[in-house]
């Protein structure tokens, strides 16, 4: 724990510190960075040993705030989502001193390092925190600091409207938290995480309501459909090392939210699971299908933590089943799954955004289809990007598969087992996964297919030169953990031990046993890794040997014969998603403004698609308009006239009084 | 890991090629041709093999990639899948996703490789890949799911010699619903009509000869072979199921083998006597097919 305290310390420090020193903003930079990488390595040598199955750690110190106390806990839950959270917070501090380095000089670095160390030790506060002002101390922190982050470009409209969306959207979320946690106070007597886990919520009915509260609440900050709306807005204003560490690690701390107080309510009935299984088929599907509609590569790397963040719901979703029907083997595939598949997202999401971010500093855009060839410009970049991308559609041999893995194996055991209640909500969510799985295919080779593949569509593409080691580097290393956890899958799986006997509450042999027999299969496919690997080496050796002395030529790609190609011949990010764009239209609402060639000789003709969030539009923006507008009739009391608010206070005494003397 | 694991391994690398033959040969006979001869893809191969290649200057590495990562992962895959009831190399609870993976990782890198040439072209059968792909998969996995219900099994190994064996007396409909399935996922997944048309190059309905079309030489022998493989596994999926276990081990292989002729007698005579759907209609056949398998699914419950 002195760890953690050291960690938190040179945060703040740190962050002070940036700030005073105003210039050179090259040693800020340095300054800032460094101090995230050394609290992260030292934060993660006590997470690792929580992990390994060390004892739980705890600090008490008394707080002045009403109901609060500074009570932080190191728990292997809290461990298992610290991890990722250091790991992409120091990751990301590295790339953003190169990501930066093109304002140095145009704009003061200060704040925007400032507010990256406020993030990081929100996020840390937020995990470890066990008493719930602290908690909301800490949420509250890391909203803000992440909004100012949002909002480092703020002399651009759209990203102040992104800032305000998100800062409308947390705040929301946040009410229903304090909902949540005044009624667990007031139901256990008491602003205490383990007095609530060991009392837990005994009525049924208020235990049904605080579920509903942490799902809004937490889904708000996860991204849960219908609440992600602030995602797609924010990631892509933001500056990609923050896109990076807010969609990686910051919204998974609504999925440990979630986690953590599912402990403090006792026994879940059978529609928790249907619901969570539901929220997160709406989210997978909905965010795939939007992410493949989208032609900003953030903006569509955005949807696809709303995608994630759905696989991770089912996980937790197989996991309540399993909880209610009592089958050991459901609760430790559904919450090891969801579990792993939070640290995955995080590795490959951080990559995509690194990778992403590296593009549009190159580019100087994220319009997809203004990209194309970048893979001979920028060779480290693609191939990254490739490994994120294969990673991300969940194939073998990389991590995001293994958790997949998992998730799918819990709910074939389930359909298999349980009765129809159970069976039911198993086959939808095996349907929709493999759905999302092809869809998410079908996503990342539009995106990476357009972006790096091909010739340059505009000028844009054609003059870029690869990012800068700084920026490299972090992408490199998560790549590798993308295939490191591919391999490895079972002592992966294995390091699950500790997390779920906390989390759920199963015997040490129980959850062992279980463990061993998903290892068991993980073993294997890492076997079948090692082979696809072994045949593909023998058959880039026969390849080579069998065009040795042969006639290798180069030429134009084939035309059918013709022979003038351009560059915008070729298929666009919107043309390869138009089937799916058009099977889908009623739900995905796709404005299309076309210009047809007209004429003999027609000279102008074009094609705009555009597709807009679907809560946004229909949900959130006429009830605002609603809302702003019934303020707006309380502004006929104020007429700036002081003698009728004077008059206002006159009345309300009067009318107090005559209340008091009725 | 059985002695006998290997049958399906050298069966499905040695003739794999033969059911393209049958195909095509079947084909003929409807049509009142002579038709090639049944080793013609062999022949092609082989010819294939001795060439040298060409290039776009527009591709990178990941053109030259596609193939050999296609054929790689089909090889894998053909270490996972059983031919009737001789055992696959590698059997695992759930090992039918890393087939499903497997197949999907192929997919991945050859729709890649088209968009590598910069050509529309191959940017339209791409796209058309791998969403026709992304609505075939729910169908397949479902189907597996009321199988390894059936069976309470979940490796492909166990689960389809369970079903074959006595399953079919009481849960005919079921197993019936699930084939019927998998045999539309077999037609979608391998570009067969009624979904892609393997004969024509050079039409706007093409889909997978399309995407391949700038490969040439060594590289599109892989990628021919890596189809026929892919055929091969997924019709063992069907003929898993139908073929019972006799006990003697040549009547079992002559069963599977007689089997396997038949899928691709069928699909010839399927290719003979429809037309190519429409492209807008595709999806709705594959959607037809995961709805049959979920049906199937829910009628097993009971």
């Amino acid at each position: 724990m002195t760890w953690l305290l050291f960690a938190m310390a040179i945060l703040l420090l740190g962050g002070m510190a940036v700030l005073l020193l105003s210039r050179p903003d090259r040693n800020v930079s340095w300054l800032g960075a460094g101090s995230v990488v050394i609290a992260s390595v030292l934060g993660c040598v006590p997470v690792i040993q929580v992990l390994s199955g060390g004892s739980v750690e705890a600090v008490r110190v008394p707080w002045s705030v009403p109901f609060g106390e500074f009570f932080i806990e190191l728990d292997p839950l809290t461990a298992w989502f610290l991890f990722p959270t250091l790991l992409l917070s120091a990751l990301s501090a590295i790339y953003g001193a190169g990501y930066l380095r093109v304002w140095q000089g145009r704009r003061s670095l200060g704040p925007v390092w400032f507010f990256h160390c406020l993030l990081v030790l929100g996020m840390m506060l937020v995990l470890l925190a066990r008493n719930a002002m602290l908690f909301l101390f800490a949420w509250e922190l890391m909203a803000v600091a992440s909004f100012f982050l949002v909002t480092f470009e703020h002399e651009r409209e759209a990203v102040r409207e992104a800032g305000w969306i998100y800062f409308v959207a947390t705040h929301l979320g946040t009410a229903f938290l304090l909902m949540f946690f005044l009624l667990t106070a007031r139901e256990t007597g008491s602003m205490d995480f383990n007095v609530w886990a060991e009392k837990g919520i005994q009525t049924r009915g208020l235990a049904d309501i605080l579920f509903l509260l942490a799902i809004v609440g937490f889904g708000t900050k996860a991204g849960f459909m219908p609440f992600h709306v602030w995602l797609p807005e924010a990631h892509p204003a933001a500056p990609s090392h923050v896109s990076a560490l807010m969609s990686g690690v910051m919204i998974k701390t609504g999925i440990y939210g979630l986690l953590r107080s599912l402990t403090f309510l006792g026994l879940p009935p059978l529609w928790w699971g249907w619901m969570l299984i539901g929220i997160g088929l709406t989210s997978g599907v909905l965010g795939v299908l939007f992410a493949l509609a989208q032609h900003d590569l953030k903006r569509l790397l955005a949807y696809h933590s709303v995608e994630n963040i759905g696989i991770i719901a089912l996980g937790i979703g197989v996991g309540l089943l399993g909880v209610s029907t009592g089958s050991p083997a459901l609760i430790v595939l559904g919450f090891g799954g969801g579990l792993l598949h939070v640290l995955n997202h995080a590795l490959f999401k951080g990559l995509l955004f690194f990778g992403a971010g590296a593009v549009l500093q190159g580019t100087g855009t994220h319009e997809i289809d203004h990209l194309g060839g970048l893979l001979k410009r920028m060779p480290w970049t693609a191939a990254t990007f490739l490994i994120g991308a294969v990673a991300i559609s969940g194939l073998p041999p990389l991590n995001g598969f293994v958790s997949e893995f998992l998730i799918f194996l819990g709910a074939f055991q389930g359909g298999a087992m349980l009765g129809a209640a159970g069976a039911v909500p198993l086959l939808a969510l095996i349907a929709g996964l493999a759905l999302i799985g092809g869809l998410a295919a079908a996503c990342f080779t539009k995106a990476f297919g357009v972006v790096f593949l091909g010739e340059p569509r505009t000028e844009h593409a054609s003059h870029t030169s690869e990012a800068g080691w700084a920026m490299r580097l972090p992408m490199l290393l998560l790549a590798a953990g993308c295939a490191l956890i591919g391999l490895f899958a079972p002592v992966v799986v294995g390091a699950l031990q500790a997390v779920l006997e906390n989390t759920t509450g199963l015997r040490r042999e129980v959850v062992r046993e279980n463990l061993a027999a998903a290892a068991g299969p993980l073993a294997l496919v890492v076997v079948g890794t090692v082979a696809f690997l072994l045949v593909l080496v023998a058959l880039v050796l026969l390849r080579r040997s069998l065009l040795a002395g042969r006639r290798v030529e180069e030429g134009v790609t084939w035309g059918c014969g013709y022979a003038q190609p351009t560059a915008r011949m070729q298929y666009t990010a919107s043309s390869f998603v138009q089937p799916v764009t058009t099977l889908f239209r009623w739900l995905l609402g796709t404005h299309r403004q076309v210009q047809r060639p007209e004429g003999i000789m027609p000279a102008n003709a074009s094609l705009t698609t555009e597709t807009p969030d679907l809560c946004h539009g229909n949900l959130y923006r006429p009830g605002f308009l609603k809302v702003n507008w019934g303020l707006s009739q309380l502004r006929r009391l104020q007429q700036g006239q002081v003698q009728l608010y004077v008059l206002y206070i006159a009345v309300t005494l009067i009318v107090l009084l005559a209340w008091k003397f009725r | 890991m059985y002695p006998e694991s290997f049958i399906p391994l050298l069966l499905a690398l040695v003739l794999s090629p033969l059911l393209l033959g049958i195909i095509n040969r079947t084909k003929a006979l409807f049509a009142g041709r002579r038709g090639p001869p049944l080793l013609q893809i062999y022949f092609d191969l082989w010819k294939l093999l001795h060439k040298g290649a060409v290039y776009s200057r527009t591709t990178t590495w990941i053109f030259r990639a596609g193939p050999i990562l296609g054929l790689a992962a089909v090889l894998t895959a053909v270490t996972l899948v059983p031919l009737g009831n001789f055992p696959a190399l590698i059997a695992f609870p759930a090992d039918f996703l890393l087939f499903a993976g497997l197949l999907g990782l192929m997919r991945f890198f050859m729709v890649l490789a088209a968009l590598d040439t910069g050509s529309s072209f191959e940017g339209m059968g791409a796209s058309r890949e791998v969403f026709f792909s992304a609505l075939a998969e729910p169908a397949l996995l479902v189907a597996l799911a009321t199988l390894a219900r059936q069976a309470g099994s979940f490796s492909l190994s166990t689960m389809l010699g369970q079903v074959s064996g006595g399953h079919w007396l009481h849960l005919g409909p079921v197993l019936a619903l699930v084939m019927i399935a998998l045999m539309i996922v077999l037609l979608a997944e391998n570009a067969r009509i009624p979904v892609d048309d393997p004969n024509t190059h050079l039409e706007l309905t093409m889909i997978h000869e399309v995407m391949v079309l700038d490969h040439g030489g060594p590289d599109f022998a892989f990628i021919v072979y890596g189809a026929a493989l892919k055929l091969w596994l997924l019709a063992a999926l069907v003929v898993g199921m139908v073929v019972p276990a006799t006990g003697a081990s040549w009547l079992d292989l002559a069963l599977v083998m007689g089997g396997m002729f038949a899928v691709a007698v069928i699909v010839g005579v399927v290719e003979s006597v429809m037309a190519r759907l429409r492209l807008v209609m595709v999806p709705q056949l594959l959607v037809g097919a995961g709805a049959l398998a979920a049906a199937a699914f829910l009628l097993g419950l009971k």
